[in-house]
């Protein structure tokens, strides 16, 4: 068998306390692998370290203990072989649409012409051709993502490490950008981890759903493959029977996991 | 109110300081107020006849265009060694720790100093040309594009800083792709500030000791209790200041046009 994707060996994560407060382990003994082609949602209460692991896997965080591996090869720096949808606005300001979506191939050393040429083909395929010379805060919050996504897109990375990228747009711009995510991933299989807290959203997208631990000390808890046929419409295949199962199953495993984070945000704030 | 109208009654408000001015301080038009003298209030406040008279006069014979072009010369030079030396520094304290806690007593230090003080020092070292006055002016700039840029540097959003990591940027192309122009913009954003303390620092200079500037015509004039043209020497400054604010103006609306205007709707 090929070597994973992205596998995650007995990953620990430990901030240390400022100021004499006691360390936090935020990730504790996460195993976890992402296979070639496959597409792996994540969920788990908030604040339960989802992040954390996106970041261990993007190389953008060291973890204090345990190894990541991408496609069988350990990983000491930044991930070049991932490309990372973050989930706050991430474009430079300073850049137009075009700009942005080209950064990447501008620094690997691409021609401008060559760049600029792919940049607009990227552009259209995101459904945003003739808006290139926008800059971000001209854009719509759904634009903007088309953006980040073409920008990650445009280098063509084995592996996509997306963390709630969609979870601050409406309803209905969410849904269009799953099945626009969708369609672009299906057109050229990459590994996906995708991070979210909405449990309809990962089981629409994914092949498989974890769910993790409410924090400290997360880890998963519950591992289910969705075999639900495939090319899917994410609005319509919320309505299947065999959704409505899976999500109750997997819930019934979250449930207690969110009472317990919810529990201890609450204590958090009341002490 | 509309804007033609507006601009219409600022006019009449100038016009109506000036007509006051001239009614309060021309010898012999109203009966004297406060000084049993009728030349006295022409002494001390200038009429503004005359002020008129005295730059009409020197715009006529082109007097003021050699010192207006010295004053600029000052101003644009301080502004821009100022600045670069402002961005430079806040850059590398900005993105070194070390170098910053080192500094920062000593940054803190000069930044309370009264920097007009140097402006003797200055002569002395630069001589009475316009090196003085220049240099005068980039102690003046320098702290204010060096403190916007600091922070502009701590201030760099993380999400952009990791996602232009994660797009392949090296440690370079991170200064020069995103350090430097979300810096740049801080250094914008106090333009108008910066700009007019280089011409603070030419002015001053000028006035305590030059042979050529707007500052040195009023110093002349003062030396010659001609109180008409120290008077028409504030007035062309004032002009001049208000002609360079309306360019940067201009030149902030070209440079900064990525950043969201408040009025600005999102366009969709």
């Amino acid at each position: 068998m090929a070597a994973a994707a992205v596998s995650f060996e007995h990953i620990t994560c430990t901030f240390a306390g400022r100021d004499g407060a006691r360390s936090y382990t935020a990730v504790k003994d996460v195993t976890l692998s992402i296979g070639e082609g496959e597409f792996v949602s994540v969920v788990g209460p908030t604040g339960c370290g989802k992040s954390t692991l996106l970041n261990v896997a993007a190389g953008l965080l060291r973890p204090s203990s345990g190894t990541i591996r991408i496609f069988g090869e350990p990983l000491s720096g930044i991930n070049r072989r991932a490309g990372y949808m973050f989930q706050s606005d991430a474009l430079m300001p300073w850049r137009s649409a075009l700009a942005n979506v080209t950064a990447g191939l501008e620094f690997r050393g691409a021609g401008a012409a060559e760049a600029r040429r792919r940049g607009e083909e990227w552009l259209a395929r995101v459904g945003l051709s003739g808006f290139g010379d926008r800059y971000p805060h001209q854009l719509s919050g759904g634009m903007r993502k088309r953006v980040s996504l073409a920008q990650m897109l445009i280098l063509d990375p084995p592996v996509l490490l997306m963390d709630e990228p969609f979870s601050a747009l409406d309803i209905q711009t969410r849904q269009l950008m799953e099945n626009e995510l969708l369609e672009l991933w299906s057109a050229n299989r990459k590994s996906v981890l995708f991070i979210t807290h909405d449990l309809e959203e990962a089981i629409s997208l994914s092949d498989r759903v974890v769910v993790l631990s409410a924090g400290p000390e997360t880890h998963p808890i519950g591992d289910f493959p969705i075999a639900l046929p495939r090319p899917r419409d994410v609005s319509e295949v919320r309505l299947t029977p065999e959704f409505i199962a899976l999500h109750d199953r997997i819930w019934h495993a979250m449930k207690a996991e969110v009472l317990k984070g919810y529990a201890q945000t609450r204590n958090r704030v009341a002490g | 109110m509309k804007r033609s109208t507006l601009r219409l009654w600022q006019l009449l408000v100038l016009v109506a300081i000036f007509v006051a001015w001239q009614a309060l301080t021309q010898p012999g038009l109203i009966p004297p107020l406060v000084w049993d003298n009728p030349d006295r209030a022409a002494f001390f406040f200038g009429e503004p006849v005359k002020m008129f008279k005295v730059i009409w006069a020197w715009f006529a014979d082109g007097t003021i265009y050699k010192h207006l072009w010295v004053t600029l010369e000052e101003t644009v030079l301080a502004f821009v060694i100022g600045a670069v030396l402002g961005l430079a520094m806040g850059l590398w304290l900005g993105l070194s720790s070390t170098a910053s806690a080192l500094l920062d007593p000593y940054i803190t230090a000069m930044n309370a100093m009264p920097r007009v003080v140097l402006a003797p020092i200055f002569m002395v070292w630069f001589g009475l040309g316009i090196w003085s006055k220049v240099a005068l002016g980039v102690t003046l700039v320098f702290f204010i594009v060096f403190f916007n840029v600091y922070q502009g540097v701590k201030e760099v959003s993380p999400v952009v800083l990791n996602n232009t990591v994660m797009l392949g940027a090296s440690r370079r192309q991170l200064l020069r792709h995103v350090y430097l122009p979300s810096a740049t913009s801080w250094v914008f954003s106090s333009l108008h500030t910066s700009v007019g303390m280089a011409f603070v620092g030419a002015v001053v200079g000028e006035y305590l000791g030059s042979a050529s500037g707007v500052g040195y015509l009023i110093q002349q004039a003062e030396g010659a209790f001609d109180i008409n043209s120290v008077f028409a020497g504030i007035l062309v400054l004032t002009a001049f200041a208000l002609v360079l604010d309306y360019a940067v103006t201009h030149a902030e609306r070209r440079l900064l046009r990525w950043r969201p205007a408040q009025s600005e709707t999102e366009q969709l």
